[in-house]
């Protein structure tokens, strides 16, 4: 397998949103759901926070009315490739665009103590990486990137967050899902080499449950 | 022992990846406007076709004007960015040769509506949309829930969804609901009890004596609201009440009907089995619920006082005040202190023939409030609203002063044009109070049909009566 070198270790500065529960309706609302294309979201990301007039899709950055008090907004956190936060991100609606938003933007990595379960799927199948952490160890990221910028590093190989201050966090996350953003694997085509073992359930599950096939 | 997540993960169980992941068979497939244009556009540009074409049903929704009137199509449709997204499910549906209720079709409505009253959703079966709310049919005894875009693509593209199992959670509602008391005030009750992050991981499985006393309806709502409480996966055992909704909606023959209700009718969780976590809710004692706040978890009996940071605990302290603030509470101390603007009855959690026939009790001989501006009711489906006019419901709405709808998705999450102006408060029956959900900073209050429809009449959230 050929891995992504780049993919290997994250570098960025650290923004933050000190919010439990940010759905992926805050993420990215409803409106920008009306494009077909997978990407161009970047300008829509907390669309709800970062301006602070109604958007709609297709209206540039440059002609919105921007919160200058909302973080990604102010420099150097406009150009971050991490964001930390709290519990439950990514709850609520199951809209992928949330992650193309977050990946459009830039952002490569999400620390929180806990995410919604559909967002977490997602965000592996467009190279963003969910960490998430205990929460008093979210509780001392926070301390520190309220008191200064922080840069951080992490090692996606060894799963090691690396502090400014030579400080170590180590994260879990299952080999298959990081393998997929290190080496950007394609879930079709690894599905499409046990097509003879699904065609073979299938002919069985149309003898033994036959009602399922009844509208064809 | 086993679970019936248990038992409905071994029977679609493909087979397990290297990568410690499993295929899951998926029998339907729902699609929508909304998340399947990259996915088709995905399978375009691999060349590759739909698995098995016939797994698949479409129908537009989310996007889809609720005032259409005869003689509509997709074609019609004002807001320009709107109808290509509906434009483009024709297209799609047309070049794969999928199974699509379109706009103009009298079945056409919210597609985890009408994919149980068509009898495209049968107990047994995996089910996934690209929606979240896809936890609904698990009212039938399915293994149902919502997915991304990559996976809709990769479910059109091989029959079958990557994932590794998840928990299992037992809920038991036990005892009999009190009076005006239904099954959406028993699911915010339970979200509020857990918190909205409280099912992250499991597949929740709702049973005791109430869910065993209710109807399929009734049980859809509680499923679909799972999410709400983090569980992407909601399910109840079907029994006799699943098997007679079957029954009357589906196009099964008698011989296909009974053999799979042989199949249906053991098809439970075996006595013993073990849970990784147990809930027991005695729901004698809940009254009505009414959301206060922007998490569906922030819910309190409707004739309580609306929490404040004082008495909060300190993790709580600051997402109660930024949700007081977006929701403009500021002396106020109760629900009833709220001046209420916008009324919407519908969405996927209620918008079924039971919920308008609830509403519509309350609703009827009097007047909706002078200080609400507008009170709209969206059948779920042409075939709810044409039930519904049968029965007269549509009259008793437009009497009272409501706007009789077509079916859609509508002001539950205000992708069409039926939003929330900034700072209208609404009482709706949808299942999300997010920040800007219903439009741009609009307020958004949860709560069921029955107290929605009083909120009409009474202009605030009032004593039930």
């Amino acid at each position: 397998m050929k891995s992504n070198s780049e993919g290997l270790i994250i570098n960025g500065i650290v923004s933050y949103i000190d919010r439990d529960n940010i759905d992926t309706d805050q993420i990215i609302p409803t409106e920008y759901l009306k494009s077909i294309k997978k990407f161009g979201y970047e300008d829509y990301l907390f669309d709800g926070w970062r301006y602070k007039d109604d958007g709609k899709l297709g209206v540039k950055k440059e002609e919105r009315d921007i919160n200058k008090d909302f973080i990604l907004n102010n420099k150097p956190f406009s150009e971050s490739k991490i964001l930390l936060t709290r519990d439950n991100f990514g709850c609520g609606s199951s809209r992928e665009h949330a992650v193309w938003a977050l990946r459009d933007f830039g952002i490569k990595a999400v620390i929180a103590s806990s995410f919604g379960d559909i967002f977490y799927n997602n965000c592996f199948k467009n190279g963003v990486l969910p960490i998430y952490l205990e929460k008093n160890q979210i509780e001392k990221l926070f301390s520190l990137v309220k008191k200064e910028v922080v840069e951080l590093s992490i090692d996606l190989q060894k799963r090691i967050i690396f502090l400014n201050n030579q400080d170590e966090i180590n994260f879990e996350v299952d080999d298959h899902l990081i393998e997929r953003i290190i080496y950007g694997l394609d879930d079709i085509d690894i599905t499409l080499k046990e097509k003879d073992k699904i065609s073979n359930f299938e002919k069985n599950r149309k003898i033994t449950r036959p009602w399922i096939y009844a509208n064809e | 022992m086993k679970t019936l997540y248990d038992k409905l993960w071994e029977e679609h169980h493909v087979t397990q990846l290297g990568s410690g992941e499993s295929l899951l068979y998926i029998d339907r497939h729902y699609l929508h406007e909304v998340t399947s244009p990259q996915a088709f556009e995905g399978l375009s540009k691999k060349n590759l076709k739909p698995w098995r074409l016939e797994a698949n049903i479409a129908t537009p929704d989310h996007n889809v004007p609720t005032i259409r009137g005869n003689d509509f199509n997709s074609e019609k449709i004002k807001d320009e960015i709107s109808k290509i997204q509906v434009v483009e499910l024709d297209k799609n549906c047309n070049t794969f040769g999928i199974k699509q209720f379109d706009i103009k079709s009298s079945k056409q409505g919210i597609v985890h509506v009408i994919g149980p009253e068509l009898g495209y959703t049968l107990p047994g079966m995996t089910i996934v949309c690209g929606d979240s709310h896809t936890s609904t049919h698990g009212a039938l005894g399915c293994l149902a829930m919502g997915i991304g875009t990559s996976e809709v693509e990769h479910v059109l593209a091989t029959q079958c969804l990557k994932v590794s199992k998840l928990k299992n959670m037992l809920v038991r509602f036990e005892g009999t609901p009190a009076e005006n008391v239904s099954s959406k005030d028993i699911v915010l009750y339970f979200i509020g009890l857990i918190g909205t992050a409280g099912g992250t991981g499991y597949a929740i499985e709702f049973a005791g004596s109430y869910i065993e006393a209710i109807s399929i309806e009734s049980r859809m709502t509680i499923c679909n609201m799972a999410i709400e409480a983090g569980a992407k996966v909601g399910l109840i055992a079907p029994d006799e009440t699943t098997i007679n909704y079957v029954r009357e909606k589906s196009f099964l023959d008698k011989e296909s009907l009974e053999k799979a209700e042989d199949y249906w009718k053991n098809l439970n969780t075996d006595e013993g089995a073990s849970f990784d976590n147990e809930i027991i809710v005695d729901i004698s004692k809940i009254k009505p619920q009414v959301t206060w706040g922007t998490s569906p978890e922030m819910v309190v009996n409707y004739d309580d006082e609306i929490p404040t940071p004082m008495n909060a605990s300190e993790d709580n302290k600051k997402n109660i005040e930024l949700a007081r603030n977006y929701m403009g509470i500021q002396d106020q101390s109760k629900l009833s202190d709220l001046v209420f603007d916008k009324v919407f009855i519908g969405s996927c959690t209620n918008s079924r023939i039971e919920d308008l026939r609830q509403a519509a009790e309350i609703v009827k001989g009097k007047t909706v409030a002078d200080n609400i501006t507008e009170a709209i009711v969206v059948p779920g489906s042409g075939m709810v609203k044409e039930q519904a006019e049968m029965e007269g419901l549509d009259e008793v709405f437009k009497e009272a002063g409501f706007i009789w709808r077509d079916p859609g998705c509508s002001m539950c999450l205000g992708m069409n044009p039926d939003q929330l102006k900034p700072y209208e408060r609404c009482a709706s029956t949808s299942n999300r109070n997010f920040e800007g959900r219903q439009g741009y900073l609009g307020r958004t209050h949860l709560m069921s049909p029955i107290m929605a429809a009083y909120t009409a009449i009474n202009g605030t959230v009032g004593e039930p009566s």
